[in-house]
């Protein structure tokens, strides 16, 4: 996708409906759901489009699938694009949360109940981590990508740097390399 | 002033705090709701946190959760409007600018640019996830598998999760 007008339009209800089952669909984190949903199965996005629609997700405010959810769905669909695309994500959702959140207080205790949300959370975290190795090799292999994604990794994962101070380092050098090519 | 609009004012900050996603701003929301406001108290703060982690849907819809909790459906509307708005309209002015300059080199060195950050703080993300998650052995060797068989299938991760949650039931899990 470059910035002119988008290959394919979609619907909104489409892309109420296609975000709603994303968000549905994803436990301890939607990324690789979206990932799945997007790149794999509609193939809306290349995996390579997809990391940069990540890239800009991540660095704007805001919660990064929300975020993906209004770019993407005013590529594909204007105004209704985006309203629809961010409802269906955040909407139902929300509402079974909430409802979840009123349920749980029952069973909170309950031994089987913790065990479940605790091996789904060990499979989540695998999930993060093999979505994160499918769009590093969507990357050019240059040694400002990887000096870069090496210089985030350890920032974030190993020293433990604020976010904002990892943001403040490496936006600028990132921005700077990429506008000398 | 009156308490939802404080609720609605708070979550729109948190909105333009959050870079990187919801989770950098969970500390100054712990901060302001249960030790400024004493809306919701220290334990309630974490399990609420916990559901929202274990129900499908973004993490950040735990702010629907903790608007609820502090003010029934109402709390929870504006606290999800109010986390999901002031960012959005960012985000989306964004995506219009860099759509009308079209021949502008900027849109395209800010994607391509910042793209390699945020594969390399997502992969941190993934690292820290399984740091907490994984206690033993057996619990290192499902994340890895998790791992192996999204990079080698087309699988929906939804399959890899409910595997996770047998596992975890079934206690094989440390």
């Amino acid at each position: 996708m470059t910035d002119a007008e988008p290959s394919i339009a979609i619907a909104p209800r489409t892309l109420f409906i296609e975000f709603a089952r994303m968000a549905l669909s994803g436990f301890g984190g939607v990324m690789p759901v979206t990932r799945h949903a997007i790149v794999v199965r509609n193939q809306w996005l290349t995996e390579r489009e997809f990391a940069e629609l990540v890239g800009v997700a991540q660095v704007f405010p805001g919660a990064n699938v929300v975020n993906m959810s209004v770019m993407l769905g005013w590529r594909f669909g204007g105004w209704r694009g985006s309203l629809a695309a961010i409802s269906g994500l955040v909407l139902p959702s929300a509402v079974l949360v909430v409802c979840l959140g009123a349920l749980y207080a029952q069973f909170a205790d309950h031994p089987i109940v913790r065990s479940c949300v605790r091996g789904m959370a060990v499979a989540a975290a695998g999930l993060v981590i093999a979505t994160a190795i499918k769009l590093a090799q969507s990357l050019p292999r240059t040694w400002r990508v990887g000096l870069l994604m090496v210089a985030a990794f350890v920032m974030q994962g190993v020293v433990h740097v604020p976010l904002l101070l990892i943001g403040a380092l490496l936006i600028p050098l990132a921005l700077w390399l990429e506008w000398r090519q | 002033m009156p308490l939802l609009i404080d609720l609605l004012l708070h979550f729109m900050l948190m909105s333009l705090m959050a870079i990187g996603g919801a989770n950098a701003t969970i500390g100054e929301m712990h901060r302001y709701l249960v030790e400024s406001r004493g809306w919701i108290s220290s334990t309630e703060f974490s399990s609420l946190y916990a559901i929202s982690q274990a129900a499908p849907g973004p993490n950040m819809l735990c702010v629907a959760l903790f608007g609820w909790h502090i003010a029934g459906i109402a709390g929870a509307v504006l606290a999800t409007l109010g986390m999901c708005g002031p960012s959005s309209i960012l985000v989306l002015s964004f995506e219009i600018a860099a759509g009308k300059t079209r021949e502008a080199r900027w849109p395209l060195v800010i994607r391509r640019g910042l793209a390699p950050i945020s594969v390399g703080l997502m992969l941190a993300t993934g690292w820290l996830l399984a740091y907490g998650a994984d206690i033993g052995w057996a619990d290192i060797t499902l994340t890895c598998v998790c791992i192996i068989v999204m990079l080698k299938t087309r699988l929906s991760p939804l399959w890899l999760i409910a595997l996770g949650a047998l596992a975890g039931g079934l206690s094989i899990l440390g």
